[in-house]
């Protein structure tokens, strides 16, 4: 099979395996996580790399499969430039972080847990990177946003990693709610979810009067998800997760989702005025406030959290010029600020790990300690801070030019290029703040650890990534240039437009810019006390996480509120409620349409013996009601109804029914009798007379809602579908009782899941009642003892003898039920009762030496033979549990009928004495456990 | 005919309805178990009521009663069964765990009032005595 058939679903999808392998293989050692984990990632690489080749001749590669065809849900995915840049980012960060968290977590931490989480934010990201369908990207969307809110609250022990993860699931889980509306708009608006119908239908998308509602909804989810103002503040709070998760996902990855949407969709929606105020606009501020702010964090991750937000405004504002450059500047930057930021935050976390602070006030001196990261670090933060010949430089000196251009434009648009520089100026300041800070100065004297060099693995990763920094810098040409150039077309969707990576462009006035920043910076680095006071006096109390949680903690005293007016924990009230509900939904149905309630087609004759049996089931059921305080007599008034039910479907021409109802009467008579010998026999008596009339009305406008819509069928013609089954049951199903075929042919598979139901609630009851123990009564209400001879001999005496006939009838009805009525539901009830006759006149102890199987064998035994029948057919080429059937002739016998339903129907047979006898005989257990006849410990050896 | 039939469905519905709204845990049951009966009946009045008439395939056959409510039924009765029986066994477990049967798991909800014992006199008790020993 062609490997490029299918290759990156299976890519998109292989991390979630391999979170499972990962969280299984820590069972076995803690480094087996990250080893699996680490080979997953490569498999995930190798997989891709055969399809690398199709963005570069140009070509997208589309991979689809239905999933929803009528919902336009697709499993769709394709490759073009854009997405194998980011799946190539995911996969090579996302291994370097492997490599680099194995050393970082303590001996303390679970490494199972935390590759899983990572794993399984891999597959979600390299899924948006991937999605060809928009809703699919949608679901992967939101999947980072759980895998995030799970890495966030690693260390769940932590106040602020809990609350920091609440909070970034609030927030991006709301935007991508939102964001799923705005992909709806655009689907409805282009009458297609997959990207290419997308992409090609820009002109009609932004001509469209929901243009503007759809844009604003997707972003938000942009916004919130890529931590633009004023969303920005959830990432900061992030920050409380392990170190290797804030360098992949809240530096390299998942924060880049929102400007991957912004790079995916340019094609259609960009361009606009809309576009460019909301995407330029809350780019620059974001710009701003998150470099004034990186320079204020004392705490090093909070310093790289602020300097991330700063630098995706950036590259927010980039998209938001709307031009072909502009994209190639915004493309490049991320390239850039995965690279550089990744490495920054792996060094945080060697400070971190090595001296045990990241306070920025206390740390000091480093560089005697470790002089191979401080190396790092420099290079890292000088990229950061757009230092000639690093990669940094590059993007920003193109990001400088795209801020000059757009400010030809307009006068008052010379602020941009202003403010630009002046968010350069902050991130110099930072960047030197991060070095100098940390590993210049005097000895540090306030550690509680003597800080020395990592190991060497945990540097690798780093070293890596800071020689990418110097090569992009130094000979773009020869290192981004092929990579770029495709992702660019991929994001465009057209050919790129000229531009030159060139690393001198002669002094213009984007290299001013970049002289001010960096001579200005320093000297804002300088007077850093002054400021840190000033911001300490009139800024730092306005805190975003306030405002938030005070709306956070309304919202929920709010739905409190609401639920505790509804629901006041009571399950009568509950019920009343869902009642109530229905009974309003119906009468409204019924009132607002305008067809008569009755249909015109007369009704048959009453005659005397049916009016005297109704009447007798109505006086038995208000019997029921009136005496239910009484409850063993109530049980019987209700056996009385459930007798002349079964009499009824005599009378309507229905013997299955009448013989199930008839047998499963039997059964459930017996088990709620058991079952009452542990419960009180009387009720208590309600008072209140508000309970009782409110319930009288719900019982009374139920009846009537049922009786009148009961009317409303019956007297109304129809055509049934039942023609084809009375047609077919013997040319197709060989049985002339109709009922039966349907059940163990035409409709076979409902049949199969009705017994696995039945399968599964004995089962569920023989669970429910294991070691369970109740006090068995000594004295009735009146004060009357219970009888203690158990076992009335002349009972024991008949049961004995009518054992066979029993059982032969329950083989004959099995025998017939294909043809009259019967069948394996009917005869397997009546073979339970057969035996559960038995174990009541005899005892349990007496018939389970004589009947020695095991119930649970025998349902599973059931099962697997009506499975088994469906698997026959399907091994022979027919749909699953295709019938056949053939007519044999013996001897004396004569002419008969073999069909593979028979054995499905001895399979449903075998399930319902099964699961009806362990029922039974489970609960009769309990009283003998009660009586002190078995103890629940001989009971269990037992078994 | 009908009239009736509907009639003697809204009695078993109300009636069920009734008792499922109670406080405790066996008129739960027995009123889910009338309301089964009911939807029961109601899915199979979906094919009409027919009188007289054979359910099995005969040429000589005037009609047929429609064959696919009574396939439905079946297996709901057999169903209603397995819920029944499940909901009883929840009901005693409720009662071993929590030492009453209320529907919330209370001793005695505060609309209620306690339902008074005989004691057993000393005649019963000696019997009962007895009846141990023998």
């Amino acid at each position: 099979m062609n490997l490029l058939a299918f290759n990156l679903p299976v890519v998109a999808l292989l991390p979630f395996l391999g979170a499972a392998i990962a969280a299984y293989a820590a069972r076995f050692h803690r480094v087996a996580s990250a080893w699996s984990a680490g080979l997953v990632t490569l498999l995930a690489l190798a997989l891709l790399a055969p399809a690398l080749r199709y963005p570069f001749e140009g070509q997208t590669l589309i991979q689809s499969f239905n999933w929803i065809p009528s919902l336009g849900l697709d499993f769709a995915f394709r490759l073009d430039g854009l997405a194998l840049l980011f799946s190539c980012l995911i996969l090579i960060i996302g291994l370097l972080i492997i490599v680099y968290a194995r050393y970082y977590l303590a001996a303390k931490d679970c490494m199972g847990r935390f590759y899983a989480y990572l794993m399984m934010f891999m597959g979600s990201m390299l899924g948006i990177a991937l999605s060809e369908n928009l809703i699919l990207m949608v679901i992967f969307w939101e999947l980072t946003s759980l895998s995030s809110f799970l890495l966030i609250s690693y260390w769940q022990y932590r106040k602020d990693a809990r609350q920091g993860a609440r909070m970034a699931l609030a927030i991006t889980g709301a935007g991508g709610l939102a964001m799923l509306g705005g992909v709806m708009i655009l689907g409805h608006i282009v009458g297609s979810y997959n990207l290419t119908d997308v992409l090609a239908a820009g002109a009609l998308i932004r001509a469209h009067e929901l243009y503007t509602v759809a844009l604003v909804l997707i972003l938000l989810g942009v916004f919130t998800k890529s931590a633009q103002f004023p969303f920005h503040f959830w990432l900061p709070h992030a920050m409380a997760a392990p170190t290797p998760v804030s360098a992949y996902l809240h530096s390299a990855t998942m924060v880049k989702a929102g400007i991957f949407l912004l790079a995916r969709l340019y094609p259609a929606l960009s361009g606009t005025i809309e576009w460019m105020v909301l995407v330029s606009g809350a780019g620059l501020l974001t710009l701003l406030i998150g470099a004034y702010t990186a320079l204020m964090k004392h705490d090093l991750k909070g310093l790289l959290a602020y300097s991330t937000v700063s630098h995706l405004g950036l590259i927010t504002l980039l998209f938001g010029f709307s031009t072909h450059l502009a994209a190639v500047a915004a493309i490049f930057h991320i390239i850039n600020h995965a690279t550089f930021k990744a490495s920054l935050f792996m060094v945080a976390g060697i400070v971190d790990h090595e001296t045990g602070s990241r306070d920025m006030r206390k740390l000091s001196g480093l560089r005697r300690y470790m002089p191979h990261t401080m190396l790092l670090a420099i290079v890292a933060a000088a990229a950061m801070a757009g230092v000639p010949l690093l990669n940094g430089f590059l993007s920003k000196e193109m990001f400088f030019e795209q801020a000059v251009l757009a400010a030809d434009t307009g006068l008052w648009l010379w602020a941009i290029p202003v403010l630009v520089t002046i968010a350069g100026i902050f991130s110099v300041a930072y960047s030197l703040r991060f070095v100098h800070d940390v590993f210049f100065g005097p000895e540090p004297k306030e550690l509680i650890k003597t800080p020395h060099e990592p190991p060497r693995f945990m540097k690798i990763p780093v070293d890596l990534l800071v020689v990418i920094c110097l090569a992009v810098g130094i000979v773009p040409a020869l290192t981004v240039a092929p990579v770029l150039a495709v992702a660019v077309a991929g994001t465009l969707q057209a050919t790129p437009p000229e531009y030159s990576l060139a690393i001198w462009h002669g002094f213009n006035l984007p290299l001013v810019m970049s002289m001010i920043a960096l001579v200005a910076g320093v000297a804002v680095y300088r007077v850093r006390e002054r400021l840190y006071r000033w911001h300490h006096t009139y800024i730092e109390r306005i805190d975003a996480k306030r405002y938030f949680d005070a709306l956070f903690w309304r919202v929920v005293a709010l739905s409190e509120a609401i639920t505790a007016r509804v629901n006041r924990g009571s399950l009568q009230n509950a019920v009343a409620w869902v009642l109530g509900a229905a009974l309003v939904a119906g009468v409204m149905g019924f009132a607002l349409s305008s067809a008569p309630i009755l249909g015109d087609l007369s009704t048959q004759r009453l005659d005397w013996v049916t009016f005297a049996a109704a009447a007798a089931l109505m006086v038995a059921c208000f019997a029921t009601v009136i005496w239910h305080q009484r409850r063993l007599v109530a049980l019987v008034t209700i056996g009385v109804v459930g007798l002349i039910v079964a009499l009824g479907f005599v009378k309507f021409s229905a013997p299955d029914l009448a013989l199930t109802q008839l047998s499963v009467e039997v059964v459930t008579i017996v088990l709620l009798l058991l079952a009452l010998y542990f419960l009180p026999d009387r009720t208590p008596c309600e008072m209140g007379r508000g309970r009782i009339a409110r319930d009288v009305a719900l019982s009374a406008g139920s009846g009537i809602g049922v009786m009148v819509l009961a009317m409303a069928v019956l007297t109304r013609d129809f055509a049934p579908i039942s023609d084809y089954f009375l047609e077919n049951a013997v040319p197709g199903g060989g049985g002339t009782n109709v009922v039966n075929v349907i059940l163990v042919d035409f409709r076979g598979l409902d049949t199969l899941g009705e017994i696995v139901v039945l399968a599964i609630a004995g089962i569920g009851i023989y669970a429910l009642l294991e070691g369970m123990k109740l006090q068995a009564p000594t004295w009735d209400h009146f004060g009357r003892p219970w009888a203690s001879d158990i076992h009335p001999p002349i009972m024991q005496t008949l049961t004995r003898l009518l054992l066979p006939l029993m059982l032969i009838v329950a083989v004959f009805i099995f025998l017939r039920g294909h043809n009259l009525p019967g069948g394996g539901f009917i005869a397997g009830l009546i073979a339970a009762v057969a035996l559960i006759v038995q174990y009541l006149s005899n005892g349990i102890a007496w018939t389970s030496e004589r009947i020695r199987f095991d119930m649970h064998t025998i349902i599973a035994a059931g099962l697997a033979i009506g499975t088994g029948t469906g698997l026959v057919a399907m091994a022979l080429g027919y749909p699953f549990l295709t019938t056949a059937f053939t007519y044999l002739t013996w001897p004396i016998v004569g002419k008969f009928e073999v069909a593979s339903a028979l054995a499905f129907d001895l399979g449903v047979f075998m399930v319902v004495v099964g699961a009806t006898v362990m029922i039974l005989v489970r609960l009769g257990r309990v009283s003998l456990v009660s009586h002190g006849y078995i103890e629940p410990k001989q009971e269990q050896e037992e078994k | 005919m009908e009239w009736l039939f509907a009639l003697v469905l809204g009695v078993m519905t109300a009636t069920g309805v009734f008792l499922t709204l109670r406080a405790r845990t066996f008129p739960v049951v027995l009123g889910l178990t009338l309301l089964a009966y009911a939807v029961n009946l109601f899915l199979f009045a979906m094919g009409r009521l027919t009188v007289g008439m054979p359910a099995v395939i005969d040429e000589a056959a005037p009609g047929y009663a429609d064959p696919l409510p009574q396939a439905l039924v079946l297996t709901a009765i057999v169903i209603a069964f397995g819920m029944t029986a499940f909901l009883i066994v929840l009901a005693l477990k409720a009662r071993s765990e929590l030492g009453n049967d209320h529907v919330d798991g209370l001793h005695m909800a505060a609309d209620e009032v306690p339902v008074k014992r005989y004691k057993p006199t000393k005649e019963a008790r000696r019997q009962k005595n007895e009846g141990v020993s023998s």
